[in-house]
């Protein structure tokens, strides 16, 4: 990140000649600001005062009506499915990424041969649209029993690992947990890379001096590395994060709209495009954006001034 | 990834079981995917899933193509268009930003940024309305103008870190030789930016390729691009699982080949998209 050092040590005095240029600029880059301005923050205040509104069915209606939308949301047991679902998926997902990455990224980082080849094949699914990976995995996660086993399942009970086999996302309240499982898949590859740009970004003299005090391997990793790519961890559980409050291809591909493996971005789908609860649908909308918000803008903060600082 | 100093020993052999199992895990849904697909219509059967094909047959992939043919162009005709806008939108954007700075530049950095972020369920109404109000929705040209506005953030953000690694020194020189923001941007920058061009125009065309909320609320059923005929598609009764597997197949293959040739570049815009470099 030396991005901005060549920036902020421009000199005042060269702004000041160059005005009529700056203005240039400005006119340039005004047609996507002005576009970024109504279709993110515009937009989002329409949302946001549709959300408290009475709007039901097809006509608008921008009776105001307080938070009523809000408060029935929080008494509404669907939402409350919605919400547990979201942290189950959440912790699954976020955990699995993390440890299969790590993993991966310090196999990987021993220094083998065609570590090219497999840090593409770990990446690869990261190419594929969350439907096609969907659409696939709920044939592998088929939760037929008996003689209609097949897929996973199937295969578990040929190799004669039969206890694994299970309903996967037909499974009552951790069914949520089995579609974490494709979203690992898709998205590992990816918590790999930005863990493997970090530690070689870890001086190897680091490494070679602890190993000279007599550490072990483990101990390296635990003593040395770890702390070292702390930043990775964090922002990984960020990018991570705020995907997993999105997610929607994935859950619609595998499963259609059951209402067992509902989450707020589906809800929020059905019931302002099916159901015309326009009202509700916004405050589902104001409720996903601000939990995202809480999580990315300290994040985009962080980043943008550690960028300037250097 | 040459800096690796530590040859190849005997010592960490172990290392390749873990890893060849976990290649394994990566690829089986592609496994099956063309083990189903390469199969006949007599084969196929839910119980006989892992056997290999008896032969060589398309009859799978052959009622794939003829159920998703129109949408996959489509799709052709969706993000062709916005990858090559973004890319000319981005560039102009992250060479204002990074290069001619005006007063507000690191206001507006930041506030740009955002948009890249949201969960898009939070501009959803907005969005429907005003397209149709606009009279865009339902057609393939609503999408292309819905890629292109919500890519600004992150296509911005790509050229700005690249336009950012310049030189100051060429801008100055170029300014000395009278040359303008627009004579600098064309005849300096954008030669030099071509690795960015490549870096955007392959996430663009991804992510778009991919996209599904936006197409399923803004298009009709003969403007579905790929993803939202597939998930349409899986939903039915009457297309059989096998079909499935081929389609999906033929969905994933535009983004895949680019991820196999471009990897590299992919792999730089999925960085971009951490804020990391």
């Amino acid at each position: 990140m030396a991005v901005a050092t060549a920036q902020t040590k421009a000199p005042k005095r060269r702004r000041k000649l160059f005005t009529m240029a700056n203005w240039w600029g400005v006119l340039w880059v005004l047609p996507s600001i002005l576009a970024v301005i109504v279709f993110v923050y515009g937009f989002i205040g329409w949302t946001a005062r549709v959300s408290v509104s009475a709007w039901k069915g097809l006509l608008a209606d921008y009776t105001f009506v307080g938070f009523e939308n809000f408060t029935n949301l929080a008494s509404d047991p669907r939402f409350s499915i919605d919400i547990q679902n979201t942290a189950i998926f959440t912790v699954v997902f976020v955990i699995g990424c993390l440890v299969v990455g790590l993993g991966l990224a310090i196999l990987l980082d021993k220094g083998i041969r065609a570590e090219g080849f497999y840090r593409s094949l770990f990446l690869f699914p990261m190419a594929i649209s969350f439907i096609v990976t969907g659409v696939v995995w709920r044939w592998l996660m088929n939760p037929a029993q008996g003689d209609r086993l097949s897929g996973l399942n199937l295969l578990f009970d040929k190799v004669g690992l039969d206890f694994l086999v299970n309903e996967w996302h037909g499974t009552p309240t951790w069914g949520i947990a089995a579609v974490a499982i494709p979203a690992v898949w898709q998205m590992s590859g990816y918590t790999m890379a930005l863990y493997l740009a970090g530690l070689r970004a870890v001086p190897e003299s680091l490494r070679e001096a602890a190993r000279v005090d007599g550490a072990s391997e483990l101990q390296v990793y635990r003593k040395v590395v770890m702390p070292l790519i702390r930043p990775v961890t964090l922002s990984a559980i960020i990018i991570l994060g705020h995907i997993s409050l999105k997610v929607f291809d994935l859950i619609i591909a595998m499963a259609g709209k059951q209402v067992a493996l509902d989450v707020p971005s589906i809800y929020m789908w059905t019931t302002t495009f099916d159901g015309f609860f326009f009202g509700r649908g916004a405050a589902i909308g104001i409720v996903l954006l601000l939990s995202v918000a809480v999580l990315v803008i300290p994040y985009l903060w962080y980043t943008l001034r550690q960028e300037s600082d250097s | 990834m040459t800096a690796v100093a530590n040859a190849p020993s005997r010592r960490r052999s172990w290392v390749y079981i873990p890893l060849t199992m976990m290649a394994l895990f990566y690829l089986v849904p592609l496994f099956v995917m063309l083990n189903t697909g390469f199969k006949s219509f007599d084969e196929v059967s839910l119980r006989t899933m892992w056997n290999l094909p008896a032969g060589l047959s398309f009859d799978n992939f052959r009622a794939a193509w003829e159920a998703l043919r129109p949408n996959l162009w489509n799709s052709v005709k969706i993000v062709v268009p916005a990858a090559t806008i973004s890319s000319v939108l981005g560039s102009i954007n992250g060479f204002v930003l990074a290069k001619w700075k005006f007063k507000w530049a690191n206001i507006v950095f930041p506030v740009l940024l955002f948009g890249m972020f949201i969960p898009y369920q939070a501009v959803l109404i907005p969005l429907v309305t005003f397209m149709s109000k606009i009279g865009l929705a339902g057609g393939t040209w609503g999408l292309v103008l819905v890629h292109v506005v919500y890519g600004i953030p992150i296509t911005t953000l790509i050229f700005r870190n690249y336009f950012a690694t310049i030189p100051e020194t060429l801008i100055e020189a170029a300014k000395i030789d009278g040359a303008g923001i627009f004579s600098t941007y064309t005849r300096i920058m954008l030669p030099l930016a071509i690795p960015s061009f490549v870096v955007v125009y392959i996430w663009q065309f991804t992510s778009a390729w991919n996209d599904f909320l936006f197409a399923v609320v803004l298009t009709n059923t003969e403007n579905w691009p790929v993803t939202v005929a597939l998930n349409n598609l899986a939903g039915s009764q009457i297309i059989a699982w096998n079909v499935q597997m081929a389609a999906s197949f033929l969905a994933a293959v535009p983004t895949l080949l680019i991820y196999i040739f471009l990897g590299r570049y992919f792999l730089s815009g999925m960085m971009s998209g951490a804020l990391k470099e």
